[in-house]
């Protein structure tokens, strides 16, 4: 098991109004699984990312990461979590503009206890993406897949236990989307777990197992022949 | 948390080149603590430099001298004392030489001026000084070419005079004028000496260049009534200079007769007490310089400070980066401060630069400071204080940065 979150609430309050983006999701993953998260706008898709990606705290409930529980740590601890333990992908990259590929990827190890030699470490991970050609470019020098590439190689980099990527495919299209999957696909066949955000269902369809949100509680829960 | 050197190092080259990426803005924001640091380095510098030039001066005038004025004593809506009562007299100054032991010797000082005419050449409005003999060894001026004042000529009261090296060109004189003829005041005078000019004197303030002198007692016949003289007196050590002051007193006082509860009609100085004056002063404007500077770096700092919140909001997303792979709140905060100390340090270390060059350049002409350079406790202050800027107004703009929250910082436009 390396997710297991039980009873999990997460409450924004707005001036005199409370919004519950989850009202006690339930939910274990376990190691080498890929998991699309569906579910319409606003259901909480990206609240449950967040807090999976130990970017945000719940209100309640508890989350066990790779045996841990991380509900209780601090700023500093979760820090270092987010470091070594998760790579977070977005939907619009989040490079650093003005700053080459390599460097771009390299980022993470600049936090990292144990960085080694960053530079091969970063090599490598664009080699893994394909992008062994594009180290020395610039951001506004890529097109948007290899941009995501890039972000891919950059979560990539720390060696995670777990891949989250929150609608990696949304700024791009149907084709560049599939080679992204693809990439997904390859390394969640290599043994990596991978969580996806994502509305559309071709993106699933690259997954083994599909959960629905719902105004913030699992509407459905189920396993899927993945496309490959 | 990681702070390791190589954290650090990393850092400060991320703040390099973040400075360098913005480079116009990065020298409009230093601008304040440059020009701040250049302007008062270079006044520091320069008083350094004036210190110097005036003690040496002191030094060379003698540590061991003390003057005899005469003076009004202050006293505020009393009679005041008649000038012929406070002007020093002739039987006081030998009064003086008989019973001041601590004294090697006197000499008057006493001046006019006078039209000196050499064969068709005239030069009105010359200075004409009255001394001793003893003024030659007191004031360190030996003749270079004739001979210096004898006692006869004093005793004679005798028209001879000595020149300083000036007036053979100013006067026309052949280049060795001993024993040319000069008109002062339509009064015919021998020259017997030349002196060479005092050239390096910042307290020597000589209006025109050509310089006479002639035996006191000659001057004092060609002299208005009411004009006065001064007397400089060479102390036996510099460390008697207190006693030898002490001995003037008594011995004026009671020469002039003055009870116990009057006050002095007459002013003794020496030349420590110009020295200790100068130093006063010269502190005095360094505290002002340091003032200016501390003015400086607050309006500097407060630029520094205005410059980092808007560079903390422009990369409100690569905050939110940063910290989604995994910097802590403390590693970001150090992002920013020393992205601040290295921007305020360059302004600083240029402003050094520029007041080292001003310094220098005050070196170069003729008459200006032959050594003026800024002193290492204020290269150090420099330094300390502008990084210490940085850090002090880097600190909100980068508790701010620190404290942001990952994914309202991710959300932000
Ligand atoms: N910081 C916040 N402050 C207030 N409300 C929030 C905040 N973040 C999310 N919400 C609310 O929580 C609910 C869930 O939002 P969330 O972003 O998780 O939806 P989503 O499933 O990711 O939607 P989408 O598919 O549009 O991205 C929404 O109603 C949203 O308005
Ligand atoms: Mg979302």
């Amino acid at each position: 098991m390396i997710i297991r979150v039980t009873n999990l609430r997460r409450e924004f309050t707005v001036g005199i109004e409370t919004i519950r983006a989850l009202a006690g999701v339930d939910l274990s993953i376990e190691r080498g699984e890929m998991v699309a998260i569906m579910g319409s706008s606003g259901s909480g898709k990206s609240t449950l990312m967040n807090i999976l990606g130990c970017l945000d705290r719940p209100t309640s409930g508890t989350y066990e990461l790779d045996g841990k529980f991380v509900s209780g740590m601090d700023e500093n601890e979760l820090a270092g979590v987010r470091n070594e333990k998760i790579g977070f992908v977005f939907q619009s990259f989040e490079l650093l503009p003005r700053t080459p590929a390599l460097a771009n990827v390299e980022l993470p190890l600049l936090y990292a206890k144990q960085p080694g030699d960053r530079r091969a470490r970063a090599v490598r991970a664009l080699e893994r993406v394909g992008l062994a050609d594009r180290m020395d470019h610039r951001p506004n020098q890529l097109s948007g897949g290899q941009k995501q590439r890039v972000a891919v190689a950059r979560a990539l980099l720390t060696d995670p236990a777990l891949l989250l990527a929150d609608e990696p495919t949304g700024n791009l299209d149907t084709k560049t989307s599939d080679e992204i999957m693809r990439l997904f696909a390859d390394l969640h066949d290599e043994g990596r777990t991978v969580v996806i955000v994502t509305h559309e269902p071709e993106i699933a369809e690259w997954c083994t197992r599909v959960v629905r949100l719902r105004d913030g509680l699992i509407e459905s829960d189920e396993s899927v022949e993945p496309r490959r | 948390m990681n702070l390791s050197p190589r954290f650090i190092l990393q850092t400060i080259l991320l703040a390099i080149r973040q400075i360098r990426a913005h480079k116009l803005r990065s020298f409009l924001t230093t601008l304040g603590i440059m020009i701040g640091v250049a302007s008062v380095s270079t006044v520091i510098a320069a008083l350094t430099g004036l210190k110097e030039q005036v003690l040496s001066e002191f030094e060379s005038f003698g540590a061991s001298k003390v003057f005899i004025f005469p003076d009004q004593p202050d006293r505020a809506g009393q009679n005041r004392y008649p000038w012929r009562e406070i002007k020093l007299k002739e039987r006081e100054l030998e009064g003086l030489v008989e019973n001041c032991p601590s004294f090697e010797q006197f000499t008057p000082n006493t001046d006019f001026r006078a039209t000196v005419i050499h064969g068709r050449k005239e030069v009105p409005n010359i200075n004409v000084v009255g001394i001793w003999p003893s003024w030659h060894d007191i004031e360190n001026r030996p003749v270079i070419m004739g001979r210096p004042f004898v006692e006869a000529d004093e005793a004679d009261a005798k028209p001879v005079a000595i020149v300083n090296d000036d007036a053979i060109a100013e006067l026309e004189l052949p280049p060795n004028p001993v024993g040319s003829i000069i008109m002062v005041k339509g009064r015919r005078f021998l020259i017997v000496g030349v002196i060479e000019t005092n050239r390096t004197g910042m307290m020597s303030f000589q209006p025109e260049q050509t310089e006479i002198w002639v035996p006191f007692s000659t001057a004092r016949r060609m002299q208005s009534p009411w004009s006065f003289f001064y007397v400089t007196g060479q102390v036996k050590s510099p460390d008697l200079v207190d006693e030898a002051t002490a001995e003037v007193r008594y011995v004026m006082r009671s020469m002039r007769q003055l009870g116990p509860d009057d006050p002095d009609t007459f002013r003794v100085e020496a030349i420590d007490q110009y020295i200790e004056q100068f130093g006063k002063l010269a502190t005095g404007i360094t505290a002002i310089a340091a003032g200016i500077v501390a003015i400086s770096l607050l309006v500097g700092g407060i630029g520094i400070m205005n410059i980092m919140l808007v560079s903390v909001s422009e990369r409100t997303r690569e905050i939110g980066l940063r910290k989604a792979v995994g910097a802590t709140p403390s590693a970001i905060m150090l992002q920013f401060l020393l992205e601040a100390v290295v921007l305020s340090l360059l302004g600083g270390l240029i402003g050094l630069g520029l007041g080292q060059g001003l310094a220098f350049l005050l070196t170069i002409p003729e008459q200006g400071l032959q050594s003026a350079s800024i002193p290492s406790w204020a290269v150090a202050l420099a330094v300390a204080f502008s990084a210490g800027t940085g850090v002090i107004f880097g600190f909100f703009p980068a508790m701010k940065a620190a404290r942001l929250d990952p994914i309202e910082a991710l959300r932000h436009e």
